[in-house]
C-alpha cells in the first residue's frame, strides 16, 4: 500500500498526532492518534462528515494550529520546534492555501491580493508586480489585474485565490473544500487547474472535501471517521475507477 | 516593505473615509488647540517682553520721601529729599551704569497752527542711555545744553505725527508754554508701556530747562525723581544696597531710622509680569493638551473596533505569511499616519485660527516652530501610543482563530 515508503523524505510525516479542544464540558478530542506519511508530488483527497477532523487535520498541516501531542514533521522540520515567526516563514514559502470561501482581501486589487505573499516574503515591488501578472495569467485572469474581488465571479475569484497560493511556488497547495461554494461546472475547471497543477509542476496538493465527485480528481483519499484514520488508499487505477461513484 | 505597508495603510483608511476623518477630527481639534493656546501665549509673553525691553533694562526708581503737612502726610516724591548733588553721587557708584534725574510735568505744545498737550520731561543726557533709546534723527542735546539751560527738545513720535505730520520736525521750533524751543532730534518709537501708557507721547528737554524755565522749582537743585541703570543684572541687590547706604550717610539717617527716599526696582516689577503670563501660557498649554489626550483615545477607540471588523483580513494575512510583526507595523502605521495627517491639518487650522485672532480682537498672538513641532511631535507620540493597544492586540490573534472568525 505504501509504495514510496522507503525511497526518499516525506514531505509530510505525521506521528501519532493528537489534538483536543477544551471546552467546559472537559477535552473534546477531535483527532486521535493519526499517523501517516504524504510524498513529494502526491494528490491527495481528505474525506470525512461533518466533525470527523478533517478541516483541524488541515489546520495543522497548514501550520495555522498546533497539535496537542505527537510529532509534525514538514519536509523535516519538526513543526512543533519552531517559533510563531517561523511557522508564518513556513506558511508563507511552503505552503499555498485555497479555502473554501476564496478569502481574498475585499478592498485590495485582483493584482495585490495575488502579490500579498510576496510582500511578507520580502521581494521588491516591481518583481511582486511582475510574478502576480504571470500567475494571474497562468489562471487566465491577467485583463481583470486592476479589479476588486466583487466585480468577478465565485469562479474566478477562485482562481485569483489559487494564483495567490502558488505565487511563491509553495511545494505544498492545501484546498479546504476549495468547490463548496461553486457550481458543478464550476467546480470541475478548478478542480482541473488544480489536478493540471499537480501533474505538470509535481505540487504536492492536499485536498479536503466530502464531495466523491471532487475526490475523483486526487490519487489518493483517506477518509477520517471520529478523529482516526479509517481508510486510506490509491484508487487501482487513479482517477478512472472512482467514477463510478455517483 | 514599508512602502508597501504605507500603500496598503492608505487603502485601509481610504476604504471608510467617514470614519477616518471622524477618527482624526479629534487630533484635529487638540492639535489646533494647542496651536491656537501656544499662540496666544506666546503673544502675551512677546508682549510684555517688549514692553519690558523698551522701559530699559536693570532699572531701580528712587523717589524722593514724602512730606507731611498738618497730619496729611502726601505719596512718596512730594518732599525735595533728593539733590543733584544725589544724582551725581550716585552715578559714582561702582554697580551703577547710569543715572537720570527727572522732572515730570505736562505742557501744551504749539508748531504753526498745530497743538497737543504732552507729557514734558525735563532729563539729562544720560536719561537716553538709562532708558535704551535710541534717536531717529537729529542730534542729543548735551551737558552743555543742560549748563546753559538751553530751549531745546527732543521730541516723540507720537508728539511729531500730531504736531508735524509729514513734515521734518529737526531743526524747527516749537512753543512750549509759548516760549520758543529748537528741535534737535526725535526719539526712536518705543510703543506702549507695561502698563499701558504710550511712550512716544513725550518731549524730552533739559533737566536745568525744565526747572527754572518751564515748571519752576521752588527748591532748586533738588529733583523728586530719578532712574538708576544699575551695571548688569546680577549687579542689582548689590547697587541697592549701596544706593540705600549712600542715600542715607549722605541724608545723615541711620541704618535703622525711616528713610527719606524709596528705592523701587522695576525689573522686578516686570518679572514678576513676566512670569504671570509665562504661567498663563503654559496652563492654556496644558488645558488643550488634555484635548490632545482625548484624541488619542478616540484613535485607539476607532482602531480597536477596526482591529475586530478585520479579523478575519489579519487571518488571512497570517494564512500567507504575515508575521507578528507584519501585523503589528501595519496598524500602527495606520494610527501614525491618521495621526500625522490629524496633525497637518490641526496645524493649519491652529494658525488659521490664530491669524483670525489676531485680525479680529487686538491681541497679540505669535506662532512660533517650536509649538507646531511640539504639537507635530505630541500628535506623533500620541498615535504610536494610542495605536499600540490595538495593534499588539491584533497581532497577537492565533492564525486559525481570525481565519474562523466570522
Amino acid at each position: 500500500m505504501d509504495r514510496a515508503a522507503a525511497a526518499s523524505t516525506p514531505l509530510i510525516l505525521i506521528e501519532h498526532l493528537h489534538k483536543q479542544y477544551e471546552t467546559d464540558a472537559g477535552p473534546q478530542p477531535v483527532l486521535r492518534d493519526v499517523s501517516l506519511r504524504i510524498e513529494p508530488g502526491q494528490f491527495v483527497a481528505v474525506m470525512g462528515p461533518s466533525g470527523s477532523g478533517k478541516s483541524t487535520f488541515m489546520n495543522i498541516l497548514g501550520c495555522l494550529d498546533v497539535a496537542s501531542s505527537g510529532r509534525y514533521l514538514l519536509q523535516g522540520n519538526d513543526t512543533s520546534r519552531l517559533s510563531g515567526n517561523e511557522l508564518a516563514r513556513l506558511r508563507n514559502r511552503f505552503i499555498g492555501f485555497v479555502f473554501q470561501g476564496f478569502n481574498l482581501l475585499p478592498r485590495a486589487t485582483l493584482l495585490d491580493n495575488v502579490a500579498l505573499p510576496l510582500l511578507y516574503a520580502g521581494v521588491p515591488v516591481r518583481s511582486r508586480e511582475q510574478r502576480a501578472r504571470e500567475l494571474l495569467a497562468r489562471v487566465g485572469l491577467e485583463r481583470y489585474a486592476g479589479y476588486l474581488p466583487s466585480r468577478i465571479s465565485g469562479g474566478q475569484q477562485q482562481r485569483v485565490a489559487i494564483a495567490r497560493a502558488l505565487v511563491n511556488s509553495p511545494r505544498l497547495l492545501l484546498a479546504d473544500e476549495p468547490t463548496g461554494n461553486l457550481d458543478s461546472a464550476t467546480s470541475h475547471d478548478i478542480m482541473r487547474l488544480i489536478a493540471g497543477l499537480n501533474a505538470e509542476h509535481g505540487t504536492t496538493v492536499v485536498l479536503v472535501t466530502h464531495e466523491a465527485d471532487i475526490a475523483r480528481f486526487a490519487k489518493r483519499v483517506i477518509h477520517f471517521v471520529d478523529g482516526v484514520v479509517d481508510s486510506d488508499q490509491i484508487p487501482a487505477a487513479a482517477g478512472l475507477a472512482s467514477r463510478a461513484l455517483p | 516593505m514599508i512602502a508597501g505597508m504605507l500603500r496598503e495603510a492608505w487603502s485601509a483608511m481610504g476604504a471608510n473615509r467617514l470614519r477616518t476623518f471622524l477618527t482624526m477630527l479629534g487630533l484635529v481639534i487638540g492639535v489646533g488647540a494647542v496651536v491656537l493656546m501656544m499662540a496666544i501665549g506666546q503673544g502675551a509673553q512677546t508682549l510684555v517682553r517688549e514692553a519690558v525691553a523698551t522701559m530699559g533694562s536693570n532699572l531701580f526708581i528712587v523717589l524722593s520721601g514724602g512730606t507731611t503737612a498738618g497730619g496729611a502726610r502726601s505719596g512718596s516724591g512730594t518732599a525735595p529729599t533728593l539733590t543733584l548733588a544725589d544724582a551725581d553721587a550716585i552715578a559714582e557708584l561702582s554697580s551703577v551704569a547710569a543715572v537720570a534725574p527727572t522732572q515730570f510735568g505736562n505742557a501744551q505744545l504749539v508748531y504753526g497752527a498745530a497743538n497737543w498737550n504732552t507729557q514734558v520731561m525735563g532729563v539729562t543726557p544720560s536719561y537716553l542711555e538709562v532708558r535704551e533709546w535710541r534717536l531717529v534723527a537729529g542730534q542729543p542735546f548735551t551737558e552743555a545744553d543742560l549748563r546753559a539751560v538751553a530751549r531745546v527738545a527732543l521730541l516723540g513720535q507720537t508728539v511729531v505725527k500730531q504736531v508735524f505730520g509729514d513734515e521734518d520736525p529737526v531743526d524747527k521750533t516749537v512753543r512750549i508754554r509759548n516760549s520758543p524751543y529748537l528741535v534737535l532730534g526725535v526719539l526712536a518709537p518705543k510703543g506702549q508701556s507695561f502698563d499701558g501708557r504710550d511712550q512716544d507721547d513725550t518731549v524730552l528737554v533739559p533737566l536745568t530747562t525744565a526747572q527754572r524755565k518751564l515748571y519752576g522749582s521752588p527748591f532748586p537743585g533738588t529733583v523728586r525723581f530719578m532712574m538708576v541703570k544699575a551695571l548688569s543684572e546680577e549687579a542689582m541687590s548689590r547697587a541697592e544696597r549701596a544706593i540705600d547706604a549712600l542715600l542715607r550717610a549722605r541724608h545723615r539717617i541711620s541704618p535703622e531710622g525711616e528713610a527719606d527716599f524709596t528705592i523701587r526696582n522695576l525689573s522686578a516689577v516686570a518679572d514678576v509680569q513676566a512670569q504671570t503670563t509665562r504661567v498663563m501660557s503654559v496652563m492654556l498649554g496644558a488645558v488643550a493638551s488634555v484635548s490632545l489626550v482625548v484624541g488619542g483615545i478616540g484613535i485607539m477607540n476607532i482602531m480597536l473596533v477596526s482591529v475586530t471588523e478585520r479579523t478575519r483580513e489579519i487571518g488571512i494575512r497570517m494564512a500567507i505569511g504575515a508575521r507578528r510583526r507584519d501585523i503589528l507595523l501595519q496598524f500602527l502605521l495606520e494610527s501614525l499616519i491618521v495621526s500625522v495627517i490629524g496633525c497637518l491639518i490641526g496645524v493649519i487650522l491652529g494658525v488659521a485660527a490664530a491669524l483670525l485672532v489676531s485680525r479680529v480682537t487686538e491681541m497679540t498672538v505669535v506662532v512660533t516652530a517650536v509649538a507646531i513641532g511640539l504639537a507635530f511631535l505630541v500628535a506623533a507620540a500620541v498615535g504610536v501610543f494610542f495605536g499600540f493597544y490595538p495593534a499588539r492586540k491584533a497581532a497577537d490573534l492565533k492564525p486559525i482563530e481570525a481565519l474562523r472568525y466570522q
